[in-house]
C-alpha cells in the first residue's frame, strides 16, 4: 500500500487567486477503504476551499470519531485541526469559535457521531447558531466499528449481514430545520459538482450551515437492499435546483436579465444563485422546505441541493454580544483586568 | 470519442515514451527495473536484443529517448536512460551463454554485407543464428565502421568496442577486412543470394576558400583526420587549432586536438551557439576542456605566409529570420576577424559516395545520386540489394543504423524464404497484471522525487594527457540505483474495465496529476478542454472508456500519468489495474525472442 503521495502535480494545474494549486489544500493519503464515499467528500472539500481561495491557515477543521471523523487528516493539511471525542465535536467547536472568531470553522462528523452519541451536542450547536460549516458524512452505519446500523439507517434497509433495520431514521436536515438552522442542504458524495457548490456557499454563510451528505460505506453498507448504496442513491436522488456560488468579482447582471434565476446576497457581497427553482420547493420558506423534505421521504426520494436558506442569520457571537476581537489578539490587561474589576462585577451583582 | 482500442499493439507502446522514441524500440523501463534489482546481465541482454551495442550506446548514443522521457514533463530533467545502459554493460557477468546458438549446419543461403559498421553488424547478428552464411566486407582493418574510425577513444574505449563487435563476428561471420569494394557487380557475380549495403556516409566535405592551395598541408577534413588519429597514422597537431563546424564531429575534432598537442583550440561556427547541431552535452564537454566556441563567424580565407598556414579570416554575422522562420546570416559590418592557427580541421558535413556501384545493374538512383530505397523494407530497385544505416538516407547515428539493420534483416529473411516483404510480422506483445495483493504491486510503484544525478568524470589533467583515457567514469552502483529509481515505469499500464466501475470518483480524487475525469463524451478537441486538467499535449493520447452507468465516460489523459498505481489502489472494484506491457519489435525469424 502506498502511504506517500507522489510529489509531482500536473504541470498546468490551475491556480487560485492566492497563486496556490490544489496541492496546498490536500492532506495525507487516505487510509479509508478504497471507494469510500467519505473520500469523495474530502475531494469536494479540497476543491471548494481551493476555488474560494481561502488561505489554508485561516481554517480550523474539527471532528469527532469515526471513519468520517478521520477524514480531516486527508484534506486541508495546512489548516488547524482538532480530532475530539466521539460526538463531542460541537462543544469543542463552540469553545474554539468563541475564543477565536477570526478563523473559519469546518466541523466534520458521521451519522453515528452526530445522530447517536452526539445527538445531545448536535441539537444545541444548531439552536445556538454557531458560525460553522457542519458536514455529516452519512452512510447509515457505524463504519469504523464494522457497519452496525446507525440512527440514520432507513427503516427496512438491509445490512450487509442481511438483517433489516426496524427503527425509524433520524432526519438530520428536518431536525435542523425544526431547530431553526439558517442553512440546510443535502447532497450525495457521488455528485461532486453539486457538493462543491454547496460547500462553497456554506463556507460563505455567516451562521450555522448543515450539509447532510449521503456517503456510501463501500465495505459495510453498499449491498443490495441498503438505502445508502451507490446504486440505490443514484436511483432515488431528486435535486431541488441547480445552485451556483457567485464570487464577488463576477458580473451578475446578465443572468438577472434572463429572469430565470434568483440571486441571494451574502453578507460580504457575494451571491448564491439558484436556478430553475423546482416547483415544490422554495428554499426561503421554512414551511415549504419542511414539506419538501417530507414529500420526498414519502416518495422514497432523496432530496438534494439547498433545502433552506435564511439570508440574514444572527450567529452566536451576535446573540451573546461577544467582543469583536479574538481572545488571542487581546493583551494581558484586557484578558486579566485585575482584582478591582472583579470586585466591581461582584458588587454589581449584589 | 470512440472507446480506445487497447488491443492495438501501438496504443500502449506509445505510452512508453522512451521506448517509442528509440529507433530500435528498446524496452527501457524493463532494463531499468532490472538494474534496480541488481540484475545487470539480464538488463544487458534486454538491451543487446534490441540495440545490439549496449556498452557502446551507453556511452555514445544520441539518446532520442531522453527528450521524450515522461519525467521531463513532470519535473526538470529526464531519467539518465543512456548512462544507465552503460551501468548494465559495465557490471554484467559473462553473457556469451545467453546469446543465440549458431547452427553448425547452414541453410544454404549466402549473404554479403558491404561495410562493417553498426548497421551491417546488426544484420549479421540477426541472420547468423538463422543459419545464413554471412560475408562481411570492409576497407578498414577491423569491424565497427565509424564507431571505430570516428568516435574517439576518450568517449568509447576500444576494449568496449571490440567486445561488442566480436560478439557478432564470433557468430561465424566470414570477414574480409581491408577490402574496399570497388564494384557491386563483382559482389553480385559471386552468387550471393542477397547483398546488404551498409557503407555509411564516408566522405567528409572540404571547404574551398581563397588561400587553400598555399595552406593545404595544414587544412584537414575532420572525419579523415579523426580516422587517421584513431588508426594512429596521425599522432600530433599544431598548438593553435581552428575547428570549423558546429556538429558533433567538430566537437570530437576539437577535443581530440586538445589531447595530441593542441593548446589553443577554438571552434568557429557560422550559426548562433543555440542553433548548433552538436548535442548540448557535447558542447558542454568541449567548453569544459577550455575550448571556446565562437558563434556567428563565417570563414572567408585561409591565410598562409611563406607557403604555410598561419590562420584564417572570418566575417562576423548575425542571424535574421523571415516570416517563415527561414534563417539568413547577414554581416554585421564589423571588420573581418583574423584567428591564428597552425592547423585547421574542417568538420562541416559528410556525404555518401556510391561511385563503386555500377549504374547498369538495375539499381535506380535519384536526382541527388542516392539509391532509391523502400522506407519500410530497405529493398532497392534491385531485388537482391538492400540498404541501411547512413548509406540509405544520409548520416544519422548508431541507434538508427541498428534499427535499419533489424528491419533489413527481417526483409532479407522474408525475401530468401520467398515471402511478401510488405507483410511484416507483428511485434511481440504481452500485457500482465502486476497485482500481488489488495494494495500491492509486483513493481515498485513509489515515485521518487530525486533530481537527475550527474555522471562523474575523470580528472581533466589526466584525460587531456591521454587520448585513450575515458572521460566519463559511469555511475557507481549506488548512484545508478538512485537514478534508476527515478524511472516512472511507464510500461506498467493503467488498464480500465468499463463494466467494473461504480463511478465512486476515488481514482479521480487520488490521482496526483489529475489525469482522470468522468464526463459526458464529446469530440477529442472538446474533451481535451474540459478535463480536470487541460490535455494540451496533443502528442499524447486520451484513453476513453465506453459509456458507464450514468451515461458518462472515463477519460484519462496519458500525458503526465506517473504510473504510480494509486488509482488502482483506491479503486474498490479493481476497475483500474496496473498491467505490465512488454513490446518487442519483431526480429528476423524471431531469432532473439524466447
Ligand atoms: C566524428 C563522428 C562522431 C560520431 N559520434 C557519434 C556518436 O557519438 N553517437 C552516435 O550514435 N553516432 C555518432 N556518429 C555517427 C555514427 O558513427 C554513424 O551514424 C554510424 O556509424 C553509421 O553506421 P553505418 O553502419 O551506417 O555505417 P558506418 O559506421 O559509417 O560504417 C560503414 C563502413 O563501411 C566502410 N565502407 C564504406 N564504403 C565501403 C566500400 N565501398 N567497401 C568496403 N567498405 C566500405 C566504411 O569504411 C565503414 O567502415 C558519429 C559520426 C562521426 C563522423
Ligand atoms: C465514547 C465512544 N463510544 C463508542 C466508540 C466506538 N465508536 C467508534 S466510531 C463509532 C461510530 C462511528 O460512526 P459514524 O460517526 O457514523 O462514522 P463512520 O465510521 O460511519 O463514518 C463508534 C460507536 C468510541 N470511539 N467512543
Ligand atoms: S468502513 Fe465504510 S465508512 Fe469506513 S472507510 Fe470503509 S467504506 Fe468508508
Ligand atoms: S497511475 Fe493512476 S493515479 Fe497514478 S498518475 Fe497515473 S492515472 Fe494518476
Ligand atoms: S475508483 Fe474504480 S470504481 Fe471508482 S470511479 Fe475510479 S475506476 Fe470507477
Ligand atoms: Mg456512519
Amino acid at each position: 500500500m502506498t502511504y506517500i503521495r507522489p510529489k509531482f502535480r500536473h504541470p498546468s494545474a490551475p491556480t487560485n487567486d492566492l497563486g496556490y494549486t490544489k496541492r496546498e489544500y490536500e492532506g495525507a493519503l487516505s487510509t479509508l477503504c478504497a471507494g469510500c464515499g467519505h473520500d469523495s467528500i474530502s475531494g469536494a472539500i479540497i476543491q471548494a476551499y481551493f476555488e474560494l481561495s481561502v488561505p489554508p491557515h485561516r481554517i480550523a477543521k474539527l471532528s469527532g470519531i469515526g471513519c468520517s471523523s478521520k477524514t480531516p487528516t486527508y484534506f486541508l493539511g495546512k489548516s488547524h485541526g482538532f480530532n475530539s471525542v466521539h460526538g463531542r465535536m460541537p462543544s469543542v467547536a463552540t469553545g474554539a469559535n468563541m475564543a477565536n472568531r477570526d478563523l473559519m470553522y469546518l466541523g466534520v462528523s458521521g451519522d453515528g457521531d452526530t445522530a447517536s452519541i452526539g445527538m445531545g451536542q448536535f441539537v444545541h450547536i444548531v439552536r445556538r447558531n454557531l458560525n460553522i460549516v457542519y458536514i455529516v458524512m452519512n452512510n447509515g452505519c457505524y463504519g469504523l466499528t464494522k457497519g452496525q446500523d446507525s440512527a440514520t439507517a432507513d427503516a427496512g434497509s438491509k445490512s450487509k449481514a442481511g438483517s433489516v433495520n426496524p427503527f425509524q431514521p433520524i432526519d438530520l436536515a428536518g431536525l435542523a430545520l425544526e431547530l431553526g438552522a439558517g442553512f440546510v442542504a443535502q447532497s450525495f458524495s457521488g455528485d461532486k459538482p453539486q457538493l462543491i457548490e454547496l460547500i462553497k456557499e456554506a463556507v460563505k454563510y455567516p451562521g450555522f450551515a448543515l450539509i447532510n451528505v449521503i456517503s456510501p460505506c463501500v465495505t459495510f453498507n453498499n449491498n443490495p437492499g441498503s438505502t445508502k448504496s451507490y446504486d440505490y442513491v443514484r436511483e432515488h436522488i431528486e435535486a431541488t435546483a441547480t445552485v451556483d456560488y457567485v464570487p464577488l468579482k463576477t458580473e451578475i447582471t446578465a443572468a438577472y436579465a434572463e429572469g430565470t434565476g434568483t440571486d441571494v446576497e451574502m453578507h460580504d457581497g457575494t451571491f448564491i444563485r439558484l436556478e430553475k427553482l423546482a416547483a415544490h420547493s422554495n428554499p426561503y420558506n421554512r414551511l415549504t422546505a419542511i414539506t419538501a423534505l417530507q414529500v420526498a421521504r414519502m416518495k422514497n426520494a432523496i432530496l438534494t441541493g439547498l433545502v433552506f436558506l435564511e439570508p440574514d442569520p444572527t450567529d452566536l457571537h451576535e446573540t451573546l454580544d461577544t467582543s469583536e476581537v479574538a481572545l488571542n489578539k487581546m493583551t494581558e490587561t484586557d484578558l486579566c483586568p485585575g482584582k478591582q474589576e472583579l470586585e466591581n462585577i461582584n458588587a454589581s451583582l449584589r | 470519442m470512440k472507446p480506445t482500442n487497447i488491443n492495438d499493439p501501438e496504443y500502449f507502446h506509445k505510452v512508453v515514451d522512451c521506448q517509442y522514441a528509440c529507433p530500435a524500440h528498446t524496452p527501457v523501463p524493463e532494463y531499468i527495473r532490472l538494474i534496480t534489482a541488481g540484475k545487470y546481465s539480464e538488463a544487458y541482454m534486454v538491451n543487446w536484443e534490441s540495440n545490439v551495442f549496449p556498452g557502446i550506446l551507453g556511452r555514445t548514443c544520441d539518446r532520442p529517448c531522453e527528450p521524450a522521457c515522461r519525467r521531463g514533463r513532470v519535473e526538470e530533467e529526464p531519467v539518465a536512460i543512456c548512462r544507465l545502459k552503460r551501468v548494465a554493460a559495465d557490471n554484467k557477468d559473462d553473457v556469451r551463454s545467453r546469446m543465440p546458438q549458431i547452427p553448425a549446419v547452414k541453410n544454404g543461403k549466402r549473404i554479403a554485407l558491404i561495410g562493417g559498421g553498426p548497421s551491417s553488424l546488426t544484420v549479421a547478428r540477426d541472420l547468423a543464428p538463422l543459419g545464413y552464411e554471412i560475408h562481411l566486407y570492409d576497407d578498414q582493418e577491423a569491424g565497427g565502421g565509424m564507431m571505430r574510425s570516428q568516435i574517439p577513444s576518450f568517449r568509447l574505449p576500444v576494449s568496449v568496442l571490440n567486445e561488442e563487435v566480436n560478439y557478432i563476428l564470433d557468430m561465424g561471420i566470414h570477414v574480409h577486412f581491408k577490402r574496399y569494394v570497388s564494384s557491386l557487380k563483382e559482389i553480385l557475380d559471386q552468387g550471393y543470394d542477397a547483398v546488404y549495403v551498409g557503407t555509411g556516409a564516408p566522405r567528409g566535405r572540404g571547404l574551398e576558400l581563397p588561400g587553400l592551395v598555399e595552406a593545404a598541408a595544414n587544412v584537414h577534413v575532420g572525419i579523415e583526420w579523426l580516422a587517421s588519429v584513431a588508426f594512429e597514422h596521425t599522432r600530433s597537431i599544431g598548438k593553435k587549432v581552428i575547428v570549423l563546424g558546429g556538429g558533433n564531429t567538430a566537437m570530437d575534432c576539437c577535443r581530440t586536438s586538445r589531447r595530441i598537442g593542441g593548446e589553443q583550440v577554438k571552434v568557429l561556427v557560422r550559426s548562433p551557439f543555440s542553433e548548433m547541431k552538436a548535442s548540448p552535452w557535447e558542447k558542454e564537454d568541449a567548453m569544459h576542456e577550455d575550448i571556446p566556441i565562437l558563434e556567428n563567424h563565417v570563414p572567408k580565407t585561409y591565410v598562409a605566409e611563406n607557403g604555410k598556414l598561419v590562420g584564417m579570416t572570418f566575417e562576423k554575422v548575425h542571424a535574421v529570420y523571415d516570416e517563415n522562420g527561414k534563417r539568413s546570416l547577414l554581416p554585421i559590418g564589423d571588420p573581418d576577424v583574423f584567428v591564428e592557427a597552425d592547423d585547421v580541421l574542417v568538420a562541416i558535413g559528410q556525404q555518401n559516395t556510391f561511385t563503386w556501384i555500377e549504374r547498369d545493374l538495375g539499381l535506380d538512383f535519384d536526382q541527388w545520386n542516392m539509391p532509391v530505397v523502400d522506407k519500410l523494407t530497405h529493398q532497392s530497385s534491385h531485388p537482391k540489394v538492400f540498404f541501411g544505416g547512413d548509406a540509405a538516407w544520409g548520416p544519422k547515428n548508431v541507434i538508427t543504423a541498428v534499427a535499419h539493420g533489424h528491419q533489413a534483416a527481417v526483409s532479407i529473411d522474408l525475401f530468401l524464404r520467398g515471402q511478401d516483404l510488405k507483410d511484416r510480422p507483428s511485434p511481440f506483445t504481452n500485457l500482465v497484471s502486476q497485482k500481488m495483493g489488495i494494495h500491492e504491486w509486483s513493481y515498485d510503484n513509489a515515485v521518487e522525487p530525486d533530481y537527475r544525478y550527474v555522471v562523474p568524470q575523470a580528472d581533466k589533467e589526466l584525460t587531456l594527457a591521454d587520448r585513450k583515457l575515458e572521460v566519463e567514469l559511469g555511475f557507481d552502483l549506488k548512484t545508478a540505483f538512485k537514478e534508476a529509481q527515478r524511472c516512472l515505469n511507464c510500461d506498467v499500464q493503467t488498464v480500465f474495465s468499463d463494466s467494473k466501475c461504480i463511478e465512486c470518483d476515488a481514482c479521480v480524487d487520488i490521482c496526483p496529476t489529475s489525469c482522470i475525469t468522468f464526463t459526458p463524451n464529446g469530440e477529442e478537441e472538446d474533451l481535451r478542454h474540459r478535463l480536470n486538467a487541460p490535455a494540451v499535449n496533443v502528442a499524447q493520447s486520451l484513453y476513453v472508456s465506453g459509456a458507464l452507468t450514468t451515461g458518462r465516460v472515463m477519460v484519462k489523459d496519458e500525458d503526465v500519468c506517473l504510473h504510480c498505481g494509486l488509482c488502482a489502489e483506491r479503486c474498490p472494484t479493481s476497475a483500474w489495474d496496473m498491467q505490465h506491457y512488454l513490446y518487442k519489435v519483431t526480429k528476423a525469424g524471431h531469432s532473439c525472442s524466447k
